[in-house]
């Protein structure tokens, strides 16, 4: 018999807990997962006071017999139905150490609780009627635990009481369960006769199963070792942010595997770029100046740079000797969960460590129905059903295949922003261009250049206007629209803001999607102004790097407009309330507020929104469009351009 | 690394996801020992200082020593309080037993905090272990339009991969402790010296357990005057965290419908 231990504070004390161990239950449905976390509850002595009484007078109320299963089902939805829903977590303890047990529903159409269960276990039990023996869910949660990385497994072979305690029937179930779980490569530490309604095997041997030499059901668990911290992979610490809180650009993310130590060369991928760790960040900070040295797997850090990389969330920091793949193109095998069949050509977000990226699925390999373990056909994986697929990434996300390293090979599949699936990184291909170039062969316009300057008046440019948000760029930037239109141009306004309800909706905030959102914007403006038009663009367009890179795009006449309203105006002003929703915290990343803005240095003219007149201030732009020769000045004709 | 540490790791990435993953989001603060162990961890998590509001749904009914807390703590802890007072009694679903009544107004306000602020993204501080419809959460959880839970339609979530784009106009609820316990919670603030309301240890003879509004919250008999002293009593204890709260024990499912409902 378990029973508590007298004195856990002595060990607490000492800074060393017992041991915790998270176990799922998984099985076949009505195979008595519920009743035997019931028995083992009652067994360890872990049951509150009276809630057994409780129980036996609620379903005498009822009117039906007392079942052990009745401990669990704490929702009412679940009496009603009489099956178990959703994942339930019981806490006991054994002579050993804590037990989290994981109580995972066995019906079909609750596998997602089932893995949601599972994917927090150390270990399984897996539980299989004697009478009944191995049936489609049995497989299929084997099947899963494989896929989920769950490696020891003991099997419960329960109502022995229905057999009559027979050994030939259990040892035939035994070979059965055996052999499934060795084509997937798993052992079961072991396999024990157990009744749970009776109580025979659970915590105690039998002399009804006095031939079962193995353990009892709480053994196995105490035989089982918790997980551990992988520290002895190389390091992988995906980022989750990085914050600038103050003059800290502090990189903030979990030690997935592996060591990190102050002075380590590592590398940032998909980059590639590299560097050394300057420090390991904490709060509060260290009494001695110093702060920590190292840190291990499990851990979650903040660590700054020696050199002031580009980083962002779903990086990966890792060892630079032993660096994670930029992967363009990988194969998985995944388990489906989502309503709809997976199907070649289908967008998914594919998330792995903390990066999120759209991907294609390109190929199907194979498609498994793992409750039969026999193919299905190749042409689409349907709920709750596994498969190998191809996925062809839209950008390079770092990664590993998942027998290099289990935390970054593995992959989570969403669709319509909900988790619908996951699943093991098989092989990796590294990064290609998604089209080769060589195919591309570019239409030029029919119209020339000269004839459009000849209607318009103008040649075609980028007027690019940048400033923190609230400094008026798009009133300056519609009010030159109007401008220009009035005397025959033919201007277009590109605002930011705007562009991202369609062209740059699937971009974020992040400095990467800052970056294309730039780039794209860009793009548009260059075709505009190679093609006669004043492209006008009004975007915050925050880093100097992104707008030297618009600017390359954006060919000779790109003219950097600065609307230098100061921050405290801007603020001031908040036409859209951003700002005032910044402040509270309510939006991150915000450009004035938790978000840097890098004024231009020698911007083509800089234009003081704040103290001039909208008119003025569209004179002054007019003006700076005539001298560089964009519009014709009063009686004076523009000349060709040569080439744009 | 230990027990506390493992713990503390797990919860400080949770509670960077809900910041990097939700656009607006805010921690609530009940006062009570869970919440303040959260806010030690938010703080480890951001390097001293919560990078969003705390938002403490005012029933006006708590005991006069949390508010002497709150008010001390919100300056000592730099946090950006927001606090949102409860519509009255009359306006709530008379057919809830009395207790879970006054209860259903912490919801109400709840609602009227996420309509005023918007926030996507709600951090509470419940845990598995304390009663048995929390075992059943997800880290995070998605809300429908009325704040309501559906455990029936729960997404997955595994491998500390979470869903985080709530429906348009619902929230998440993100829960950075839910795999603590109450004996991790007190050995928590015990090692990192989290202030504690005096409530919590024994006078004469009684202390509380659980903390909420002083008319529906009821002391244990205990003689535990130290945090060690809790610990060793939560040890032997198989009576509930929350037997003090009127409002579960009414009838069998008046706790699920508080839930279901928007309850945390």
């Amino acid at each position: 018999m378990n029973m508590l231990i007298a004195d856990p504070l002595a060990e607490t004390q000492a800074g060393k807990a017992r041991a915790l161990m998270r176990i799922v239950i998984v099985g076949h449905v009505d195979h008595g997962k519920s009743t035997l976390i019931g028995r083992l509850l009652h067994e360890t002595g872990s049951l509150p006071d009276g809630k057994l009484e409780a129980l036996r007078s609620s379903s005498a109320r009822r009117g039906m017999p007392f079942e052990w299963s009745f401990l669990l089902d704490a929702l009412q939805t679940e009496r009603d139905h009489g099956i178990t829903i959703d994942t339930s977590q019981i806490r006991f303890r054994t002579m050993a150490r804590d037990v989290v047990l994981i109580d995972a529903p066995g019906h079909t159409e609750f596998l997602r609780n089932m893995i949601t269960g599972a994917a927090q276990a150390d270990a399984a039990l897996l539980i299989i009627d004697a009478v009944e023996g191995v049936r489609d869910q049995t497989r299929r949660h084997g099947y899963l635990l494989h896929l989920l990385g769950v490696r020891q497994i003991a099997v419960v072979i329960n109502k022995m009481d229905r057999v009559g305690y027979d050994k030939a029937r259990f040892r035939s179930v035994e070979a059965d369960i055996s052999t499934e779980l060795s084509n997937l490569g798993l052992t079961a530490q072991a396999v024990i006769p157990i009744s749970a309604r009776e109580g025979d095997g659970v915590a105690r041997r039998s002399s009804r199963t006095a031939w079962h030499h193995g353990p009892t059901v709480l053994e196995a668990l105490d035989s089982f070792t918790p997980a551990q911290p992988m520290r002895e992979l190389s390091l992988r610490m995906p980022v989750q942010a990085v914050y600038k809180f103050d003059d800290r650009r502090i990189i903030a993310g979990r030690i997935e595997t592996g060591r990190i130590a102050v002075g380590d060369a590592i590398v940032v991928m998909p980059s590639g770029t590299t560097t050394r760790v300057r420090s390991i960040e904490t709060w509060p900070a260290p009494i001695d100046a110093a702060g920590p040295q190292t840190a291990s797997a499990g851990h979650s850090v903040g660590i700054t740079l020696d050199d002031e990389i580009f980083v962002d969330r779903g990086d990966i920091v890792a060892t630079a000797a032993m660096r994670p793949k930029a992967v363009r193109r990988l194969r998985a095998r995944v388990f489906w969960l989502g309503e709809t069949p997976l199907s070649v050509g289908a967008s998914l977000d594919v998330r792995i460590g903390t990066a999120g990226v759209r991907a294609i699925l390109v190929r199907i390999e194979h498609a498994i129905d793992p409750g039969r373990l026999s193919p299905v056909g190749a042409a689409e994986i349907a709920r709750n059903h596994v498969g190998e697929i191809e996925l062809a990434l839209t950008r390079p996300v770092a990664a590993d295949p998942h027998s290099v390293n289990p935390r970054t090979g593995r992959i989570v599949l969403e669709a319509d922003g909900r988790i619908a699936g996951g699943g093991l990184v098989l092989s990796v291909d590294v990064a290609e261009e998604a089209a080769p170039r060589r195919s591309i062969v570019p239409v030029k316009s029919a119209v020339p250049a000269a004839e459009r300057t000849r209607r318009f008046g103008h040649h075609g440019a980028v007027v690019w206007l940048t400033g923190l948000p609230g400094s008026g760029k798009s009133t300056l930037g519609r009010a030159l629209e109007e401008r220009l239109f009035s005397r025959g141009g033919m201007p277009m306004l590109l605002d930011g803001d705007t562009l991202r309800g369609g062209l740059n909706a699937d971009l974020g905030f992040s400095a990467a999607d800052r970056a294309e959102n730039i780039r794209r914007i860009a793009e548009v403006a260059a075709h505009l102004a190679r093609n006669g038009v004043i492209a006008i663009v009004a975007a915050v367009s925050p880093s100097a790097c992104d707008r030297a890179a618009a600017r390359a795009i954006g060919g000779s006449r790109f003219y950097e407009v600065f609307a230098a309203a100061p921050p405290d105006i801007c603020e001031q002003r908040d036409p859209k309330g951003h700002y005032r929703r910044a402040r509270s915290g309510a939006m991150s990343g915000f450009t004035g507020v938790s978000a840097p803005y890098e004024a231009p240095v020698a911007p083509d003219l800089a234009i003081a929104t704040h103290l001039l007149e909208i008119t003025a201030a569209v004179d002054q732009l007019e003006r700076f469009l005539e001298e560089v020769e964009v519009l014709a000045g009063a009686d004076q004709r523009l000349s060709p351009d040569v080439s744009i | 690394m230990d027990r506390l540490d493992e713990l503390e790791a797990q919860s400080v990435f949770i509670l960077r996801e809900a910041f990097a993953r939700l656009r607006h989001v805010a921690m609530l603060w009940s006062l009570g020992k869970d919440y303040n162990v959260m806010i030690r961890l938010a703080r480890k998590a951001f390097f001293g200082r919560l990078p969003f509001p705390v938002l403490h749904i005012d029933t006006g009914k708590k005991f006069p020593e949390m508010y002497a807390f709150r008010d001390r703590y919100r300056t000592e802890w730099q946090l950006d309080l927001i606090v949102e007072p409860c519509p009255p009694i009359e306006a709530m679903d008379p057919t809830l037993p009395p207790a879970a009544r006054s209860a259903a107004r912490k919801t109400e306000g709840l609602k009227l905090a996420l309509d005023r602020h918007g926030f996507d993204g709600l951090i509470a501080g419940i845990r598995r272990d304390e009663e048995p419809t929390r075992a059943k959460e997800r880290v995070f959880s998605p809300r429908g339009l009325e704040g309501s839970w559906d455990v029936r339609e729960q997404p997955p979530e595994f491998w500390d991969h979470f869903n985080a784009a709530p429906p348009p106009g619902a929230h998440m609820r993100v829960h950075p402790i839910l795999h603590w316990t109450e004996s991790d919670v007190w050995a928590y603030t015990r090692r990192e010296n989290i202030p504690v309301i005096g409530l919590y240890l024994a006078r004469d003879g009684r202390r509380y357990r659980s903390l909420g509004d002083s008319d529906i919250t009821f002391p244990i008999a205990s003689q535990a005057t130290t945090i060690d002293d809790i610990l060793v009593e939560l040890d032997a204890t198989t009576v509930p965290e929350r037997s003090g709260r009127a409002m579960d024990h009414e009838s069998e499912d008046a706790f699920e419908r508080l839930r279901a409902s928007g309850y945390l």
